[in-house]
Formats: structure tokens, C-alpha cells, sequence
């Protein structure tokens, strides 16, 4: 187990962290309107918004390969845009419509994005955790050095399916990143009601001979530098390194989470502590960007935002017709 | 008579259960401090502590299978299912454990176990969460299948179940929790195996369950317009069917729809018919009709969801296809 934190010297280039901010703004961006219209319910289902863990996924999946793999749970827009997937496409399903990503099937919880390597949103706490071993495990068997990375919340720790893939993953030497978005509460159970032992580093690596390490997500930098070595290590042929990335989510588990577990106190400091501001200050400081190119930025985030809405408000409903298409790669005989 | 809501009818039955015997408990995720995903147990934690309403982690197979043991040896669990999606997790335990332990161990084990949570299409929950898996609980020989509708039967059944010494797969329905119905006062038990006749009728019966009973309850007004008179009876329990009420509507109507939110291939349904024909099938006068979920995935699709589901019109167009009209 061992503690990374940014050093002085940035791992990035300037674009690349202009880049990466501008991720973090539009994920932002996106689910905010997201809320909004799952208020005015153009938005249904369950929906989960990753605000305030946006650096976790920009700064991990943005020093990956674009032929790697990129799986998540439930809570993944945050993980499909910092992959690339083109926010209208994911409006466009949120609103379940025949031009999503998932064509309007699959919903917020279920974002798939094949030509980005985006294995998808998965709904069943932990269930893609062997997904991703076996993705791994393709790229091995291949012979390929395409790298699998796999995020899950600290809930999804008390899973099975989890402790039997960690054991195959790490003895057979998959080249897999597995990435625990620590943010000490799954719905509303606190970590220490749900974990036997707090220091989830210590309980998912070691016991199965993976690296374990812990680093503070808010710093994308740092996000960025663990993730690179354990993405040299797989495709060395070192085998899996587990993650553990602190974080904090700033909004309800889900849309209709009243969050009486938390204190406004407690989300107040949190917020004050918002990592895309963050961001933002420390690029400021090196000079890398001024307020004029944040404000640019913002106005082409919005922009960008808005012109999915309306692509998604405009587009056609999933059609009747597509409800037996893509069941079986026959033609589908309903069993009716 | 009290009018409350599904969700504290079964609030109610655990309360007076767990009042009433200290080897009940109920464990599951969000049970306890957060009050249940879907509130049922309000309050519970408050009023019996973490020894009795216990949260646990996302371990569905972990707690099944704890519930089981403790069964085993006495206690009496409720477990409660965020859905009954997330059993699909844990029914390893459920289907070797729960359901086989008696028979298998030559009546030495009971399990006197309860396995409870929301279910069905609740609204753009897609694939993964829309699950109806009563008939895949009742396929399993040892297990009982409970799908209550009204708030009466919610608490009379469920009190029933705890008291049940063996396992009882209770499914709810999400789109259930806020519905309103009397319900008697008093130590309120509804008997397991038990169907009831909602609406009685002459010209044709129409068998159902949970939510679907709403839906069949207003065709059968739809038909009553159009001078078709409907009986309407909800089957509460899956398993064990009450084939003699079927039985006896089947030999007055002659004509038999069910309805079902399951899949209709291996679904509830093909059950139902089956044990109809095997035992009256001169008594019919047409080939029992079906009506069931559309036969794919759930998917996201508001409108695509809405148009899979039985529906008045599709009981309706069901009716007269059965009655040659
Ligand atoms: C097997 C299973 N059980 C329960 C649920 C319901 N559920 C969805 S998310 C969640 C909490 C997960 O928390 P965590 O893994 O910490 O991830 P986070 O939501 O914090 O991202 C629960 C209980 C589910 N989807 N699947």
C-alpha cells in the first residue's frame, strides 16, 4: 500500500489539462441539466449523478489508450464522457430516445458506447466486475496489451462475484485496473457499516496479491499517475493493481435520495471543496489557462449541453418496432 | 377498518409479528437506519434497535444464506430484497438452501424464512430492474410464492407468512407501496393458498395477481359496458395454487383469461391453464387466453415499456377472442 500524491512537476501537458478540465466541466454540465429535467420528467427511472467524483474518471481514463476498455456501474455518465461518447448521444438516451447510445433501451444506468471501448453502465451492484477480468482476459489470450479498467463503488466491495474475480484476475495476471471510487457511502450506509475493515487498499489488494493503492481522486494528477502505472504494469504482464480512489459525491445516491444521512454542514464544506474548481485555480497558477479561456470554456460547455438537449428533445422516440430487435442476432421469434 | 397504504399494511404485519414473537427479525440493505428503499419499514428501527432490523452491506447471497442458518436453528427471518431483481444474487441460497433443506436433510430442517421486496415494472427501470420472478420461485417444489394486492392482504398474508415454518417468497409490488385499502382490525391473518374473487361474474374468468388485478379490475368494467359480465379472481398465492376456486368459476363461465406481468413462455399463465385443462377441459368452451408482458427485455423506453404491459385494451380484445365476438 502506498500513498501517491501530485508532484511538482505536473504529469501532463497543457492541452491535455486543458482538456481535462473542459471534461469535468461538461460531465458537470451535463448532469446538472440532467436534474433539471429529470424534474420536469423528460428523465425517468433511477439516476444517478457522479458530481463532485469528476476527476476520477477524466483523470484515469484520459492517460489510457483509445483501444483499452472502460467499464463502469450504474452511475456512469461521468466515465462514458471522459471516454469520448458524444453528449448528445447520451442526452439522447436519457431521455430515451432512438439516437441514445443504447437506442433508448438501456437508460442512464445502462450507457454502452462500443466504438469507444465503453463496455458499459451496469445496473447490478458489482455484476461487471467479472466483465472486466474477462475483457482482460481476451486481451491477454490474444496476445494484445489492451489494458481493462473497472470502476465500482465502495458498496460493490461486499459483493461475491468481486472476491471470486480478484483471486482469477491476480493469479492468472490479467491485465486489469480495478478502481474503487471510494466515497465512504453506498445509498445511505456509511463504509464503516458495511466494511469490516475501513482500509479498503489493505482489503482489496493485498489479500490477493495485488498492489493496492490509495490516492485522493480530487487530485486528478495524482488520479492520473496511479492509474499510468498500473496500466504499465498490465501491459507488462504484471498483472491487476487495485485502486482505491478517495472521493465524494455531492449529490443523493439518486435522484429521489432525500439525504438525511448527511449533514447540509458536512455538503457545504465538501462543495466548498469542489474539485473542478480546483482544478481550475491550479491551472490558473501555472498559467495555463486565464479567465478569458475559462470563460470560453464554459460558454462552449453550455453551448454543447444545450445543443444535446435539443438533439435529444428532437429526436424520435424509440419506435415499437425495435422492441424485438437486438434480443438474439436472429430474427427474434417472440415465445407469445 | 382502517384505510392505509400498501407499504404500512406490511409495516404493520412485521410490527405486530415482531411484538408479538422476539424470534422474528428483519435484516436487509437500507432496513434499518435509511428506513427501507421504499419506506415499508418506517420506523422499525426505532422502535426494536439493530439487534432486530438490521442493515447489511450489498451481500444478497451473504444475508440470504445467514437468514437461512439462523431459519435453521430457530429464529424466524424476514430478508428483505431492495428489489427482487437483486435476488437473482442470492438464489443459489434460496433455491439449494431454503427450498431443499427439509426434504433433503429427511425433515430434520425447517426453514421458517421469509424473503421479502418490491418487484415488477415499475417505470423506466430497464432490463436489469424490471424482474417478475414469481414464476421462476414457483417452479422450485419447497418454496411458497405470495403476491399480495390490497393492503389486506398485504398485512394478512405477510403475518402469515412469519408464521409460515416454511420458506415464503413474498413479492411485492413497487407500483403497489401507495395504494390505499381497509383493512380489518385487529390480529388480521389472510390464509396462505387461498385465491379471492374480486368481482363476480357469468360469462367469463379472469385470473390475476398483484398489480395486474388493478388492470383486470377495470377491464372487467370496460366489459360490464359492453354487457360482458366478468369474474375477476386474484390468486394472492402462486404457490400453492387454489385450484378449486379456479375450478369452480371455470365450470360456471366456460371461458378463462389470464393475465399476468410475467413473460408469457414458462409464465405463471401456462401453469394455470395447465392445471385447468388437466382437470375441466370439457367444461371450456374456448382454449384459455393469455395475457402477458410482451416477450423481451424491459427496456428504458417510457412508452415502449407502457406498451408491453397487459393493459384494458389488450384484457378487453383478450375477452372477446375467447368468447368468439
Ligand atoms: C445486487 C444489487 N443490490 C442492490 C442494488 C441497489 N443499489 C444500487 S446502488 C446501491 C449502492 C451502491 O453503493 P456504492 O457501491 O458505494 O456505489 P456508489 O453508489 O456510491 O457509486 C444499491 C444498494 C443493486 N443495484 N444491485
Amino acid at each position: 500500500m502506498s500513498q501517491v500524491q501530485a508532484e511538482s512537476k505536473p504529469i501532463v501537458s497543457r492541452n491535455q489539462a486543458v482538456g481535462w478540465l473542459r471534461q469535468m466541466m461538461l460531465i458537470r454540465r451535463f448532469e446538472e441539466r440532467s436534474a433539471m429535467l429529470y424534474q420536469n420528467q423528460k428523465i425517468g427511472g433511477f439516476c444517478h449523478l457522479y458530481s463532485g467524483q469528476e476527476p476520477l474518471a477524466v483523470g484515469s481514463i484520459g492517460v489510457l489508450r483509445e483501444d483499452d476498455y472502460v467499464i463502469t456501474a450504474y452511475r456512469d455518465h461521468g466515465h462514458a464522457i471522459a471516454r469520448g461518447m458524444d453528449v448528445k448521444l447520451g442526452m439522447a438516451e436519457m431521455m430515451g430516445k432512438v439516437t441514445g447510445c443504447s437506442k433508448g433501451k438501456g437508460g442512464s444506468m445502462h450507457f454502452f458506447d462500443a466504438e469507444k471501448g465503453f463496455m458499459g453502465g451496469h445496473a447490478i451492484v458489482g455484476s461487471h466486475i467479472p466483465l472486466a477480468a474477462g475483457m482482460a482476459f481476451a486481451s491477454k489470450y490474444q496476445g494484445q496489451d489492451r489494458v481493462c479498467i473497472c470502476y465500482f463503488g465502495d458498496g460493490a466491495m461486499n459483493q461475491g462475484g468481486l472476491h471470486e474475480t480478484f483471486n482469477m484476475a491476480s493469479m492468472w495476471k490479467l491485465p486489469v485496473i480495478y478502481v474503487v471510487e471510494n466515497n465512504l457511502i453506498s445509498m445511505g450506509t456509511q463504509l464503516e457499516r458495511s466494511s469490516a475493515v475501513l482500509d479498503l487498499t489493505a482489503r482489496g489488494g493485498a489479500p490477493y496479491g495485488m498492489p493496492g493503492v490509495l490516492v485522493d481522486s480530487h487530485d486528478i494528477e495524482a488520479m492520473a499517475k496511479v492509474t499510468l502505472e498500473a496500466a504499465r504494469r498490465a501491459r507488462a504482464g504484471e498483472g491487476p493493481t487495485f485502486i482505491e480512489a478517495r472521493t465524494y459525491r455531492f449529490r443523493g445516491h439518486s435522484m429521489s435520495d432525500p439525504m438525511k444521512y448527511r449533514t447540509k454542514d458536512e455538503l457545504e464544506k465538501a462543495k466548498k471543496n469542489d474539485p473542478i474548481i480546483a482544478y481550475q485555480a491550479i491551472l490558473m497558477d501555472r498559467g495555463w489557462i486565464d479567465e478569458a479561456t475559462l470563460h470560453r470554456i464554459t460558454d462552449e460547455v453550455k453551448q454543447e449541453i444545450e445543443e444535446a438537449i435539443t438533439f435529444a428533445e428532437e429526436s424520435p422516440e424509440t419506435p415499437f418496432e425495435a422492441l424485438y430487435e437486438d434480443i438474439t442476432v436472429a430474427p427474434y421469434t417472440p415465445q407469445e | 377498518m382502517a384505510v392505509i397504504a400498501y407499504r404500512d399494511a406490511l409495516n404493520q404485519a412485521m410490527t405486530e409479528e415482531m411484538d408479538r414473537d422476539d424470534r422474528v427479525f428483519l435484516m436487509g440493505e437500507e432496513v434499518a437506519e435509511y428506513n427501507g428503499a421504499y419506506k415499508v419499514s418506517q420506523g422499525m428501527f426505532d422502535r426494536f434497535g439493530g439487534r432486530r432490523v438490521i442493515d447489511t452491506p450489498i451481500s444478497e447471497e451473504g444475508f440470504a444464506g445467514i437468514g437461512i442458518g439462523a431459519a435453521m436453528v430457530g429464529l424466524r427471518p424476514i430478508i428483505e430484497f431492495m428489489t427482487f431483481s437483486f435476488s437473482l444474487v442470492a438464489i443459489d441460497q434460496i433455491v439449494n438452501n431454503a427450498a431443499n433443506m427439509r426434504f433433503m436433510s429427511g425433515g430434520q430442517f425447517a426453514v421458517p424464512i421469509v424473503f421479502r421486496g418490491s418487484s415488477g415494472m415499475a417505470g423506466c427501470l430497464a432490463a436489469t430492474h424490471s424482474h417478475r420472478l414469481e414464476a421462476w420461485y414457483a417452479h422450485i417444489p419447497g418454496l411458497t410464492v405470495v403476491t399480495p394486492y390490497s393492503s389486506a392482504d398485504a398485512k394478512g398474508l405477510l403475518k402469515s407468512a412469519i408464521r409460515s415454518d416454511d420458506p415464503v417468497i413474498f413479492i411485492e409490488h413497487e407500483n403497489l407501496y401507495g395504494e390505499k385499502g381497509e383493512i380489518p382490525d385487529g390480529d388480521h391473518l389472510v390464509p396462505i393458498g387461498k385465491a379471492e374473487i374480486k368481482r363476480p361474474g357469468e360469462d367469463v374468468t379472469l385470473i390475476t395477481y398483484s398489480r395486474s388485478v388493478k388492470t383486470t379490475l377495470a377491464a372487467a368494467e370496460a366489459l360490464a359496458e359492453q354487457g360482458i359480465s366478468a369474474e375477476v379472481i386474484d390468486l394472492r398465492t402462486i404457490r400453492p395454487l387454489d385450484l378449486d376456486t379456479l375450478i369452480t368459476s371455470t365450470v360456471k363461465t366456460h371461458r378463462v383469461v389470464v393475465i399476468e406481468e410475467n413473460w408469457p413462455y414458462c409464465g405463471v399463465g401456462s401453469s394455470v391453464a395447465d392445471r385447468i385443462y388437466q382437470r375441466v377441459f370439457d367444461e371450456l368452451d374456448a382454449p384459455i387466453g393469455r395475457v402477458a408482458t410482451l416477450d423481451a427485455p424491459i427496456p428504458y423506453n417510457r412508452a415502449l415499456e407502457a406498451s408491453m404491459l397487459p393493459s384494458v385494451e389488450r384484457i378487453v380484445a383478450k375477452v372477446h377472442e375467447v368468447m368468439y365476438r
